[in-house]
């Protein structure tokens, strides 16, 4: 048991270090940028004394690590600082936007969680069948479609053809619960064959690899009832893989929305993180940026840790 | 040649597909001045014109075949430039990925030590990073030229490579045949290139398609964000982005570049895919 505690001790240990490691490169990244952000700012016009007054006023003139403590000092405290292209603050800027990402994130997960692990178990207990032949290509053909062809084929069909949903998903805050639903629906919907084809097959393989232990053989040759074999066999072993194949693709959401959230000018974090990018409001993408890697980086460090938990094989040390 | 065609005539009907897509899009490519009837940027007509078989087209000589896109461009040639264009750089991006991770890859698991202490750490960070952040942190900041764009991506990619590479390296690198190798006094190079690489290469193949794949993908994606091949260069996931508005006008000219991203895509998978049963199903007879 001690050594459980060590070794997620040190899982921690190293997700910390991770994301020090991510908000240096963020940091320095900006550090890097050609010219000064003052320039960027003020226009090439701009006095000596104009620009040593506005490096001043941002702290430009501090030397770096000093500056790299106050920034996460701040982030710490939840001042994020103010955006450059309209003045406001970030943190009244990302709150929301934040909000709707997980909305869409969670919304996604819920639906097809359980769709992608019951196939999965289902192709690998039929594998090499017809039908899990079948599955295969297809789910192979949607995590290879990119994001925005499954967008615009939903949009041609459901909203223009059909009239059934909007195409762009407006999302106010005073908005009732229900009509948020009615506006997700075609975000989901697109990212809904990725999230599964991934899911499915990644539960598939794992449940094939365990389907091929010994232990299993001998069930079966006990003459144990199919379902037996899997419910209480198979399946106390196969968590520990699925809940990794569920965290990842979690970690792939909160991530991977962004272009489907450009497709459907879905007010989420995704989509102010491009709309940054393009306008070059280097706070707001450091920020957005640093919440979309820590949330990643955590949730990959939840998987490891929930996998060190369900597999017993694991705790031992190498 | 006898043995390839052999190999090819054995392969599931699937792989066929992919193959029969994988040449016709190396034809487009390598071909595109031949068979666009238009140059890459030349306005032919309005905007959004439908395609020739519709019955509201509009005549042209030589035909539009595919309509126009939303500034009267040709559509048809602008996506067989756009095979080029587009398929060119996700090549030299993956080639590039693939030299620098195969090589520090091969080089981590024979020199050990340090070395691969360093690098596997470098690379254990580059990975916690989401790959598209990564890409739009550094694109914000050096702005997006091409050589920003193979430079970022072939980074990201690489440290993929690294870790398979490393992988593959590792299992090979302690066979009877490399301990030989070293003690007759090879150097460092001659291991890598006649004993670790030709014995890799079946699972680096597969994933050098399987990259190429993620690479293709992720440079339609950012050139549809707008941060990706700029205009007026022909290229698929631009094509996208420019002609989305007419989406909502019941125009489906924005899917055909869609589709062709995922007609690629999906034919390279169905290969791969074949290639990796056949690699595993070698593993099962031993």
């Amino acid at each position: 048991m001690e050594s459980l505690k060590i070794m997620i001790a040190k899982r921690l240990f190293f997700g910390g270090l991770t994301l020090f490691a991510i908000s240096v490169l963020i940091f320095l990244g900006v550090e890097a940028l050609p010219g000064d952000l003052t320039q960027a700012i003020l226009g090439q016009s701009a006095t000596p004394e104009t620009v040593a007054a506005f490096r001043h006023q941002l702290g430009l003139d501090l030397p770096a690590h000093i500056r790299y403590l106050e920034w996460i000092d701040h982030l710490i405290h939840g001042e994020l600082g103010t955006s450059l292209a309209n003045g406001r603050p970030i943190g009244e800027l990302l709150e929301p936007r934040l909000y709707n990402t997980l909305f869409l994130a969670v919304a996604t997960a819920i639906v097809s969680i359980p769709f992608a692990i019951g196939l999965g178990i289902f192709a690998a207990l039929y594998r090499d069948s017809r039908f899990d032949r079948l599955l295969s290509i297809t789910t192979l053909s949607a995590i290879s479609f990119p994001e925005f062809f499954v967008a615009y084929i939903l949009i041609a069909l459901l909203s223009v053809h059909l009239g059934l949903l909007p195409s762009i998903s407006e999302i106010r805050p005073d908005m009732s619960f229900w009509k948020r639903v009615h506006a997700t629906i075609l975000p989901v919907l697109t990212l809904f064959p990725i999230v599964v084809g991934h899911m499915m097959r990644m539960t598939r393989a794992a449940i094939i690899n365990l389907l091929a232990s010994p232990y299993i053989e001998m069930a079966r040759m006990k003459g144990i009832k199919r379902t037996r074999i899997i419910v209480r066999h198979a399946l106390p072993n196969a968590l520990s893989p699925i809940i990794n194949v569920v965290i990842l693709n979690l970690a792939y959401l909160v991530v991977g929305v962004v272009l489907v959230e450009v497709v459907f000018v879905y007010p989420g974090l995704g989509q102010l993180l491009v709309d940054s990018v393009s306008k070059r409001d280097l706070p707001v993408v450091q920020a957005s940026c640093l919440i979309f890697a820590a949330t990643y980086v955590l949730l990959n460090l939840l998987a490891d840790v929930l996998a060190i938990l369900a597999n017993p094989k694991l705790r031992q040390p190498k | 040649m006898y043995q390839v065609l052999k190999l090819l005539r054995s392969a599931p009907t699937s792989a066929k597909i992919g193959m029969v897509a994988i040449l016709i899009n190396v034809v487009c490519a390598v071909f595109a001045p031949v068979l666009a009837p238009y140059s890459e940027t030349q306005v032919v007509g309005d905007g959004w014109e439908s395609v020739m078989w519709s019955t509201d087209a509009v005549k042209h000589d030589p035909p539009v075949i595919l309509g126009t896109d939303h500034i009267g461009r040709d559509l048809f040639s602008r996506l067989t430039y756009g095979a080029r264009n587009t398929i060119a750089l996700a090549l030299v991006t993956t080639a590039l990925a693939f030299s620098v991770g195969a090589a520090s890859g091969f080089l981590a698991a024979i020199m050990k030590g340090w070395v691969d202490m360093l690098l596997s750490r470098i690379v254990d960070i580059l990975m916690a990073f989401p790959t598209l952040i990564f890409a739009l942190v550094v694109l914000s900041v050096m702005g997006t030229s091409t050589t920003v764009l193979i430079f970022v991506i072939a980074t990201l990619d690489s440290v993929r490579v690294y870790r398979i590479s490393r992988a593959v390296a590792m299992d090979i690198e302690v066979m009877d045949y490399v301990e030989a190798a070293k003690l007759r006094g090879e150097g460092l190079w001659w291991i890598i290139k006649d004993e670790i690489l030709p014995n890799a290469l079946l699972p680096l193949v597969s994933e050098f398609g399987l990259r190429f794949c993620f690479v293709f993908l992720f440079i339609s994606a950012l050139s549809f964000l707008g941060l990706g091949l700029q205009p007026p260069t022909a290229d698929w996931g631009s094509m996208v982005r420019e002609n989305a508005a007419a989406i909502s006008f019941g125009i489906l000219t924005p899917l055909i570049p869609a589709a062709a991203i995922g007609f690629l895509t999906v034919g390279v998978n169905l290969v791969v895919d074949w290639f990796l049963r056949k690699a595993s199903g070698i593993k099962d007879v031993k």
